[in-house]
C-alpha cells in the first residue's frame, strides 16, 4: 500500500485531460450557437445606426468601426431630434404598434379565459355530448392545431367581407383567439390535472358551489399556468402575419403587415428597415428575457407525458 | 391522454317546472329569432325580398344572442348541474362557430368558380377546380417542396437534441444560454425575413455573403439557384424554430430521473452507451411530440417565403400556403384557392392519422 491514498495516476491525469477537452467542446459549441442566435439581432441593432458608407463597407462594430448615426431612427421619427416634432411615419408606426398590442393582448386574454374554463371542466367533470366523451372533446380542441391557416383564410376573407368584420380589430381578435385556443387548453388542462381534486372536495363540504370553489381555490393556484399560457399566446399572436395580411387593409393593419409592405419596396434604405424591424421585435425580446421561465414551462407542458 | 380525478356532481337542487319551461323557451325562442333573421337575409340576398340589408351583421348578432341564450339556458334549466357544462360550452361554441361554419362555407366555395374581382360573383363549377388542381404543376411542385421542408424536420430534430443535451450538461450560465437560444423563436418571421433574408444574405453587402466570399465562394448567390434557395429558406425557418424543439426536448431530459443515468455509470456504461440504451429510449415519447408539434408549425410555413423569395426562383421555395396566398393576391381567385387549401387539409389529415398510429406504437418503448 502506498502512503498516499489519493494519488493522481496516469489514468487520472488522462481522465482530467479528457474532462477539460469535453468542457472546451461543450462551451465552444454553446458559444457558437449563441453567436448564431444573437448575431442577426446584433446586426439589426447596429445597422439601424449606420449610414450608407458603413453599410457598403461592411462595418460591424459601432464606435470602433464606425460612428453611430441616428439615420434609421430619424426616418421612423424616433431619433432624439425628431421625437418632439410631428412625424407621419411615427404616427403610422405607433398606430400599427397599438393595433398589434390591442389585438394580440385581447386575443390572448380571451383565449386564456375560454381555455382555462374548458381545461378545468375537462380535467374535473365527466362530460357526454352525444357520443363524445372527455377525451374526444379534448381531441376535438387539440385537432384544431393541424388546421393550416390557409384553409381558413379564404372562407374567412369572404365571410368577414359579408359580416363587415373585414379590416376590423374584432375580426382579427376572434381569429387569433381561435388559433391559440388549442395550445391554451392543452397547457391549462395539464395544469389543472396537477392540482389535487381533494382541494375542491373540501370546499364542497364547506358548502362552496362549483363556481365558488373554482374562483376562490383553484384559480389562485393555477395562476402561474395561466400566465404561461398568456405569454405563449401573446408571442404567437404578436408575430402573426398570414391572416393579418389577408384580412386587413388600412385600419386594423398590424406591425408585421407594415414591415412586410416596407420590405417589398426596393428603394427603402437599410438603416430605416433595420430600425423598423428592431422596433418590432424589441417588445418580444424583452418578454423573452424577462418571462423566459414561463415560456419554457409552457413549451414543455405537453412533453412530460 | 389520461384523465385526472373526475367529480361526479350530485345536486339535490329542485328546479321548478316554470323555470325549466322558461329556460327552454329562451333557448328555442332565440334560435327561432336567429333562424328568422337569417332566413330574411337569405331571401334578401337572393333578391326575393328587398329589405335593404347592408351586410350580414344582423344574422351575426342573432347568432350571438342564440349562443348566449343557450349558455344561460343551461343554468336556468339545469341549475347547479348546468354550471359544469358552462366550463366547456363557451370554448366549444366558439371553436365550432369559427371552424365548422367557415369550413362548411369553404366547402361550398371550393366547388365554385369565384373570382373576387369578377362583378358577376360566384358560379357553380362542380369538379372543375379539382380537375384543374390535378393538372396544376405549380401546385404539385409546392406539395413536393413541402415534402422536402417536412423531411428536414428530422435534421432540425438532431440539432435540437444536440443542443438540448448541451444545455442539460453541467454548465455555468445555463440561464444565459437558455435565453439566448430561445430568442430566435420570439422574433416575428416577417422581421426575420428582412434581418436575415434581405439584409444578411444580400449579395453585395450582407455579412453572410462577405463570409462566403472570405471562405472562397466566388459568387455567393443564395436565392438564384433552386437548390441553394430551398436550403437557404429551410435554414431560416430552422433557425427560428429549433428553439421550440430544443426546449421541449430539454424538458424531457430534465424529467429523466438522475438515478437512472447514475446507475448506468456505476454499471460501467460509457457516456454514449448510457445515452443510446437509457436516455434515448426514454426520450422517444417527448421526441415524437416535439417532432409532431414542429411538423404542425412547418405545414404553416409561409411568412418568410412570401416576404423573401415569393416562391422563386421558378417555384423552388414555394410552400402550399405561400402558393395559395399568391393565387389570391395576384388573381383574387377565391374558389380555386379554397379547393387547393382543402386538398392540402385532406392530405394533412391523412398524413397525421398515419403518423399518430405509428407513433402510438413507438410511444411505449418498453411494452
Amino acid at each position: 500500500m502506498s502512503d498516499r491514498v489519493f494519488r493522481e495516476t496516469d489514468e487520472d491525469l488522462a481522465y482530467k485531460a479528457k474532462w477539460y477537452t469535453s468542457r472546451a467542446v461543450i462551451y465552444g459549441l454553446l458559444i457558437l450557437w449563441t453567436i448564431i442566435c444573437l448575431f442577426p439581432i446584433y446586426w439589426t441593432i447596429t445597422t439601424s445606426f449606420k449610414t450608407a458608407p458603413d453599410v457598403m463597407q461592411g462595418k460591424m462594430i459601432p464606435f470602433i468601426d464606425y460612428q453611430p448615426a441616428w439615420l434609421g431612427w430619424r426616418s421612423l421619427g424616433l431619433s432624439p431630434e425628431t421625437i418632439v416634432a410631428e412625424s407621419t411615419v411615427r404616427d403610422e408606426f405607433l398606430k400599427r404598434f397599438t393595433n398589434t398590442t390591442v389585438i394580440s393582448l385581447s386575443a390572448s386574454l380571451l383565449a386564456v379565459i375560454l381555455g382555462s374554463l374548458a381545461g378545468y371542466g375537462l380535467s374535473r367533470f365527466a362530460y357526454k355530448f352525444g357520443p363524445l366523451r372527455n377525451n374526444d372533446i379534448s381531441f376535438f380542441f387539440l385537432s384544431q392545431l393541424i388546421l393550416p391557416p390557409v384553409v381558413l383564410a379564404l372562407p374567412f376573407l369572404v365571410l368577414y367581407k359579408e359580416l363587415a368584420l373585414h379590416d376590423t380589430q374584432i375580426g382579427l381578435i376572434l381569429l387569433y383567439t381561435l388559433t391559440v385556443l388549442p395550445i391554451v387548453i392543452w397547457i391549462m388542462r395539464d395544469q389543472f390535472q396537477t392540482i389535487p381534486a381533494e382541494l375542491e372536495e373540501a370546499a364542497f363540504v364547506d358548502g362552496e358551489s362549483i363556481w365558488g370553489a373554482f374562483r376562490r381555490i383553484i384559480l389562485p393556484i393555477a395562476l402561474p399556468g395561466m400566465v404561461t399560457a398568456l405569454v405563449l399566446a401573446i408571442v404567437l399572436t404578436w408575430n402573426e402575419y398570414f391572416f393579418a395580411s389577408l384580412l386587413t387593409s388600412t385600419d386594423a393593419k398590424t406591425l408585421p403587415v407594415m414591415i412586410a409592405s416596407q420590405t417589398g419596396s426596393q428603394g427603402i434604405s437599410w438603416w430605416s428597415m433595420a430600425a423598423l424591424s428592431f422596433a418590432a421585435i424589441l417588445p418580444l425580446i424583452v418578454v423573452g428575457i424577462l418571462l423566459e421561465r414561463f415560456i419554457i414551462k409552457g413549451m414543455s407542458a405537453g412533453s412530460g407525458k | 391522454m389520461s384523465n385526472g380525478d373526475l367529480f361526479h356532481v350530485v345536486s339535490h337542487q329542485k328546479i321548478s317546472e316554470r323555470r325549466k319551461r322558461f329556460g327552454q323557451i329562451l333557448i328555442r325562442g332565440s334560435f327561432a329569432v336567429f333562424a328568422a333573421i337569417a332566413g330574411l337575409q337569405l331571401l334578401d340576398a337572393m333578391g326575393v325580398l328587398d329589405l335593404g340589408f347592408e351586410n350580414w351583421q344582423p344574422t351575426l348578432f342573432a347568432y350571438i344572442f342564440w349562443a348566449a341564450s343557450l349558455t344561460a339556458g343551461q343554468i336556468i334549466v339545469n341549475g347547479e348541474m348546468g354550471k359544469r357544462v358552462l366550463f366547456v360550452l363557451p370554448a366549444a361554441l366558439f371553436v365550432i362557430s369559427l371552424t365548422i361554419i367557415p369550413l362548411a362555407f369553404g366547402l361550398a366555395i371550393a366547388f365554385s368558380d369565384w373570382n373576387l374581382s369578377d362583378p358577376d360573383g360566384p358560379s357553380f363549377a362542380g369538379l372543375d377546380n379539382i380537375r384543374r388542381l390535378l393538372d396544376d404543376s405549380f401546385y404539385w411542385n409546392a406539395m413536393f417542396n413541402m415534402l422536402f421542408y417536412v423531411g428536414m424536420v428530422l435534421v432540425e430534430y438532431v440539432i435540437a437534441f444536440g443542443l438540448a443535451v448541451l444545455l442539460h450538461s453541467e454548465i455555468r450560465g445555463r440561464r444565459f444560454f437558455r435565453v439566448a437560444f430561445l430568442l430566435p423563436l420570439m422574433l416575428a418571421p416577417v422581421a426575420v425575413s428582412w434581418m436575415i433574408g434581405k439584409s444578411m444574405l444580400e449579395v453585395r453587402f450582407g455579412p453572410l455573403a462577405r463570409l462566403a466570399r472570405a471562405v472562397g465562394i466566388e459568387d455567393p448567390a443564395f436565392f438564384s439557384d433552386p437548390i441553394t434557395a430551398k436550403f437557404t429558406m429551410e435554414f431560416m425557418d430552422a433557425w427560428m424554430f429549433i428553439p421550440l424543439m430544443m426546449l421541449m426536448l430539454l424538458a424531457g431530459l430534465q424529467a429523466i430521473p438522475r438515478e437512472l443515468t447514475e446507475a448506468a455509470r456505476v454499471d460501467g456504461a460509457s457516456g454514449w452507451r448510457a445515452f443510446k440504451s437509457i436516455v434515448f429510449p426514454l426520450m422517444i415519447p417527448v421526441s415524437l411530440t416535439a417532432i409532431m408539434v414542429r411538423i404542425i408549425f412547418k405545414l404553416k410555413l409561409a411568412d418568410i417565403i412570401i416576404n423573401v423569395t415569393l416562391g422563386g426562383p421558378g417555384g423552388a421555395t414555394d410552400t402550399v400556403s405561400s402558393f395559395i396566398f399568391r393565387e389570391y393576391r395576384d388573381r383574387s381567385n377565391v374558389g380555386y384557392g379554397t379547393t387547393m387549401a382543402f386538398f392540402y387539409l385532406i392530405i394533412i389529415i391523412i398524413g397525421f392519422t398515419i403518423l399518430m398510429r405509428v407513433s402510438n406504437r413507438w410511444m411505449r418503448p418498453y411494452r
